[in-house]
């Protein structure tokens, strides 16, 4: 096989694995913007999502219905957290809304694994993680159907929220509250309603993420650390913004399976566990605010 | 410090829009925070296309008065009767939807958008398209896109901003910053307008600027006003009619030269022998 088409196929893996850590953080973003919060709970939302999925698989329903069940209990739990810690919590400190979400990680972590037991599912898709046959053979790249089917599902979800939150009624009103929430109010902007929302959102983002992600590992108590993924994200693409988080996705997702490839060897391995952390401490000295997050300028 | 406004730019005696029935009516308001009595039974009305000031000294309960109006403050008696439609209870957002926009006294602007992206923002009630439409972007997206530039491109002409549209807002001096606050108010097309001491901290040359606006929109929209101001000479100058709070209780109401000679008014601003 040419290098180029080996250069490509570990390109491609990497910008598909890429668009999933997008596809986190994303959840992450438009809870930072609504409630400016960091949600320290989205990985255990990640889990408990798939848990419940696969749960209501287990109880007998078949996929199409497992669904939809599983996306109304999502969009509970968000709307839950919005009502229950976040609203009675505004106007308080951003440290006492981090730890709110700290604890409420634990909360969820603990009745996913009350509700659905400890031990680790399979979660059968019915995409087989097996090579595209006809790929192989033109171009001799190893391209698994899996990877390719996840990419697609969650650039289609990335790209459907990218739009509704930058240029709908929706994207105007959260911008708005994300920047000022007593002149978001003043111009008729139902505040409760966007955090809601969003919070719901997230709640669907974190089913689908641990969908995509369960079927490839699992579903088991370590997809909680997905979302420690989704730092070296943001970071990279900035806590606020849209565009940034994707394009920094995609970047954290190519350039750790380049980096493993190709320089790996000469460290033993094992360098995309801690490459994107890497890759966010640089971005950290250079450019703080992230790719296209807000400048941050204080005047003295 | 008293400014005196133009006589050119003061109202002339006919007028575009005359007034009509009371649009706002507020019966028997009280509001505490606690131990704090802010305003105690106060009533006054305002009537469709009248410019209504409401003054007092510092701590007098103006900015309460205003958030009593626009629903960010809920008080524990009285009534809010708005265009004939008594509400027990206002909300910022019904406030809005029943075509009530304001400004602020502390600014409060979205910092992270241009100057027409936040008043682009004041349109978000006028926008009726669902998240199909825009990504679809059926006839009625597009159609309510145009018209929402057109009427937000009429209001940066009438303020005079077109040379800092694009202007992140929180590179703007203060005077201009008011200015852009006033059109996303406007912007919403709003029926009655609450300005919180929209000359605050102005020079001579920016209050005179303003004033010029807040009648032009009174004349030209025949926009109603509520207004709180600090500036004794602008208010007399320019409004109507004038509530005076002192204390949270109201101490005078009526025409400027009515509340001029009213004695409880001149004791308050001047402070009276005990």
């Amino acid at each position: 096989m040419p290098d180029i088409w080996f250069f490509i196929e570990v390109l491609v893996g990497g910008l598909l694995s890429g668009i999933m850590y997008s596809l986190v953080a994303l959840g992450f973003v438009l809870i930072y913007k609504a409630s400016s919060v960091f949600n320290f709970a989205q990985g255990a939302m990640v889990f408990f999502a798939v848990l419940t999925f696969v749960g209501v698989m287990e109880l007998g329903l078949p996929f199409w219905a497992a669904l939809p069940v599983a996306i109304g209990v999502m969009v509970l739990v968000g709307m839950a957290t919005e009502r229950f810690v976040l609203r009675p919590l505004v106007s308080q400190s951003e440290d006492t809304l981090l730890m709110a979400t700290i604890g409420l990680s634990f909360v969820i972590e603990g009745v996913a694994q009350l509700a659905w037991g400890v031990d680790v599912r399979n979660l059968d898709l019915g995409i087989r993680d097996e090579p595209i046959n006809w790929v192989m053979d033109k171009t001799g790249m190893l391209i698994s159907q899996l990877d390719i089917t996840a990419g697609i599902v969650a650039s289609v979800m990335v790209a459907s929220l990218a739009l509704l939150f930058s240029r709908t009624k929706v994207g105007r009103g959260l911008r708005a509250v994300a920047d000022d929430h007593t002149a978001a109010l003043s111009i008729g902007i139902p505040l409760k309603h966007i955090w809601m929302l969003v919070w719901a959102t997230a709640g669907v983002v974190a089913l689908v993420a641990g969908m995509l992600w369960g079927a490839r590992s699992g579903v088991q108590f370590a997809l909680v650390w997905v979302a420690l993924k989704a730092l070296p994200v943001l970071i990279i693409g900035g806590f606020t913004s849209v565009p940034g988080v994707i394009v920094a996705g995609l970047l954290v997702g190519a350039s750790e399976k380049v980096v493993e490839v190709y320089i790996g060897p000469k460290f033993g391995g094992g360098v995309e566990v801690w490459f994107p952390y890497v890759l966010a401490v640089l971005f950290l000295l250079v450019r703080p605010e992230g790719l296209f997050g807000e400048k941050i300028i204080r005047r003295v | 410090m008293t400014i005196t406004v133009p006589s050119s730019i003061l109202q002339s005696a006919e007028r575009a829009f005359p007034f009509g029935p009371p649009v706002l009516e507020l019966e028997s308001i009280s509001l505490r925070f606690g131990g704090v009595q802010a305003l105690t039974n106060i009533s006054f009305n305002v009537l469709e296309h009248e410019v209504r000031a409401i003054i007092g000294p510092n701590g007098a309960g103006k900015s309460s008065m205003l958030n009593v109006i626009n629903g960010i403050y809920v008080p524990q008696e009285g009534s809010i009767t708005v265009a004939g439609e008594r509400l027990s209870e206002m909300t910022p957002t019904h406030a809005a939807h029943l075509g009530i926009a304001r400004t602020f006294q502390n600014i409060a602007l979205f910092r992270g958008m241009s100057v027409l992206d936040n008043i682009m923002a004041g349109r978000i009630l006028r926008t009726h398209a669902t998240f199909l439409e825009v990504a679809l972007q059926l006839p009625r997206a597009r159609r309510e896109e145009t018209e929402n530039r057109a009427v937000v491109e009429e209001i940066i002409e009438f303020l005079e901003i077109e040379h800092i549209r694009k202007t992140p807002v929180s590179r703007l001096p203060y005077g201009l910053q008011k200015r852009v606050e006033l059109g996303r108010a406007l912007a919403a097309e709003p029926k009655i307008l609450l300005l919180d001491e929209p000359m605050a901290g102005m020079n001579i040359e920016e209050k005179q600027d303003m004033c010029r606006f807040i009648l032009d929109v009174n004349d030209h929209y025949g926009t109603t006003v509520v207004l709180i101001e600090h500036d004794m000479g602008v208010v007399m100058d320019i409004s109507d009619r004038v509530v005076v709070l002192d204390y949270g209780k109201k101490i005078g109401d009526g025409t400027p030269d009515e509340v001029r000679s009213n004695q409880d008014v001149i004791d308050a601003y001047l402070g009276v022998a005990h």
